[in-house]
């Protein structure tokens, strides 16, 4: 018996499909990632997860309940963190979580421990009697992840919890979330467009792109299937057909003027690929290498990177109408 | 079966006296209009009679069960439409995906919210003793204080109406423009509306406030245009109405991003 279990959901806005037959399941006490750039679905997707959002068709159940059916149960047993702060800046961190714990149901006595114990977890302890509208970002996160936490809900949602953070915060902040999916076997669902942290940090990652889930496996299998280095070069012009017959290029990816190439000992074909682009009287601008990351499983799979996906507006995908995935 | 829960009930309601003290000058910044028309038109008109005025009461003393009046509106209206503020700084995402039922919700804001316009029509009552205003039977004192009760929450419920079916705050102030202030000058709170032109009439039938106000006249000066358990009658159904709509619209309004 899966946590959460996801099955075709799907909802549109006017003209977008946000989410579009998004399917998964969570087993209890997973660190589970969904990865996607701006606009994936992934608030989408967690907002019809913890109620906040009918979905137009598919079903998902978390914790044994029914998101559209039985919502005051599911909303009993999760938590939510939001993507946008969603803290009273006119109370006090304190007041914050005590609000929290009230409308939770949770005895005098819990509250009280419970508060002091996740504004020490998170180091807020010192500033939990000011207003929150003097606290700092990453200090506004910390409580908003403290208060997530607070109820000892069966399942965490996290939305982009480290979003604009530095990287000191950030490590922080996974470290409070490895602890208390160790500590309570909370199960935590967490979106992110930052490969680093589902990778370091997930147990499995979807992959998500333009309301679908693309891939979907623990992050070390993801890579395994590039299974190789990858090599990244730039050139003036030219496409990947001239490095389709190559025995030892296991996959090619053209996205802009660039070309990753997966190949086995990288570093001693570095050499061999630029002379078979100047065989073909091509120039190659720079090479790259490096060992597979999330970055290039989304590459595979979308025939474009992250960042094209984030710096994507509209119109620059009609001048580099996105590359056809080969094969 | 909808369950209210007492403690958040009472959490919200304390939310939002919390967050009134710190923000007392806002509260008393909302005195100063109603105050304003007392000092100024009261002075003012101070000798005028108006067609349709009560024997023997001056303007002045017509004129505050009308601030009154004019304090709960603005103050209810405004007590309801805070959800906007809790949507536009996302705390209402927070609220709501609490297990706590949507009616709990809506009895915290109505609790919030009539706490402090009663507060602000009270002092309202309380600073027209320097005008030479005086209470004369504990009677009536009770029934201005039942009609106040009809008045905070028939206008809770509208903003709130208002609040979960617009997106954000951009609508603020065609609220204010165009339903706000002509509910307060169709009342009769200012003038008597014997006084105005025949095809308004229908409005100021329609408007709850014109009721409130009648009824508070009742209470306070012990003279109304129309009967006061008629006035209660009226306005106690409407404020029902108000309420429900409000709860019902909330409950399936958009929480927004
Ligand atoms: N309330 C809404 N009305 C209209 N369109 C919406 C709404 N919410 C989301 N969308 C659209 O749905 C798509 C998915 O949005 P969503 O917020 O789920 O993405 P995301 O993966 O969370 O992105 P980000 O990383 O930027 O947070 C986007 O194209 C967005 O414009
Ligand atoms: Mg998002």
């Amino acid at each position: 018996m899966h946590i959460l279990e996801v099955e075709n959901l799907t909802k549109t806005f006017k003209k977008v499909t946000a989410v579009d037959h998004v399917s998964f399941q969570v087993p209890e006490g997973e660190l589970f990632g969904l990865l996607g750039p701006n606009g994936a679905g992934k608030t989408t997707t967690m907002r019809m997860l913890t109620t906040l959002l009918k979905p137009d068709s598919g079903s998902a159940s978390v914790a044994g309940f029914d998101v559209i059916q039985s919502r005051n149960e599911v909303r009993a047993g999760i938590g939510m963190v939001f993507q946008e702060p969603a803290l009273d800046r006119q109370l006090t961190g304190r007041e914050n979580l005590d609000f929290h714990g009230r409308m939770y149901g949770m005895k005098k006595d819990l509250r009280k421990l419970r508060i002091r114990e996740v504004l020490d977890l998170v180091e807020l302890s010192d500033r939990a009697n000011d207003l929150v509208e003097t606290y700092s970002g990453g200090m506004q996160r910390r409580l908003e992840i403290a208060r997530g936490l607070m109820h000892f809900p069966k399942v965490l949602f996290l939305d982009e919890p480290t979003l604009g953070l530095d990287a000191q915060t950030r490590r922080k902040i996974w470290e409070y979330i490895r602890r208390m999916n160790l500590e309570h076997r909370t199960t935590m669902i967490l979106t992110t467009h930052y490969m680093e942290e589902a990778d370091g940090l997930c147990g499995r990652v979807g992959i998500m792109d333009k309301g679908r889930i693309v891939a979907l496996d623990t992050p070390k299998n993801l890579k395994d299937l590039i299974g190789a280095d990858v090599v990244t070069l730039e050139m003036e012009s030219g496409d990947g057909d001239i490095y389709r017959g190559l025995a030892f290029v296991k996959d090619v990816v053209k996205h802009g003027n660039r070309l990753s190439l997966m190949v086995e000992n990288g570093e001693r074909k570095i050499p061999l690929l630029i002379a078979h682009a100047a065989k073909h009287g091509i120039e190659v601008l720079s090479v790259e290498l490096h060992k597979p990351s999330l970055e290039d499983v989304f590459l595979r799979f979308t025939g474009a990177t992250l960042r094209d996906r984030e710096a994507g507006d509209s119109e620059k995908r009609k001048m580099h109408p996105p590359m056809a995935r080969r094969r | 079966m909808v369950s209210i829960s007492g403690q958040a009930v009472y959490m919200l309601w304390l939310r939002e006296m919390k967050r009134t003290w710190r923000a007392k000058s806002r509260m008393i910044g909302a005195l100063v209009m109603p105050l304003f028309f007392l000092v100024f038109m009261g002075s003012g008109f101070r000798r005028a009679t108006l067609p349709g005025m009560p024997e023997g009461v001056d303007y002045i003393t017509f004129l505050i069960p009308g601030a009154i009046g004019m304090s709960l509106l603005f103050s209810s209206m405004f007590g309801g439409l805070q959800v906007l503020w809790d949507k536009e700084f996302g705390f209402l995402k927070e609220i709501m995906v609490t297990p706590v039922s949507r009616l709990s919700i809506v009895l915290g804001r109505m609790a919030g919210g009539s706490t402090i316009s009663l507060l602000q029509g009270f002092m309202i009552l309380l600073l027209s003793t320097f005008f030479g205003f005086r209470i004369h039977s504990l009677s009536g004192l009770l029934t201005a204080v039942v009609f106040m009760f009809l008045i905070a929450f028939t206008f809770i419920g509208l903003g709130l109406s208002f609040a979960s079916r617009m997106k954000d705050m951009h609508g603020f102030q065609l609220v204010m423009n165009f339903v706000v202030f002509p509910i307060f000058f169709l009342s009769g709170a200012l003038y008597p509306v014997q006084g105005l032109p025949v095809w308004l009439k229908p409005f100021v039938y329609l408007d709850p406030l014109t009721y409130g106000v009648d009824g508070l006249r009742a209470g306070l000066l012990g003279t109304s245009v129309h009967p006061p358990l008629l006035d209660f009658a009226v306005l106690a159904t409407i404020c029902a109405g108000m309420v429900t709509l409000g709860s019902i619209l909330f409950e399936t309004s958009d929480v927004g991003q």
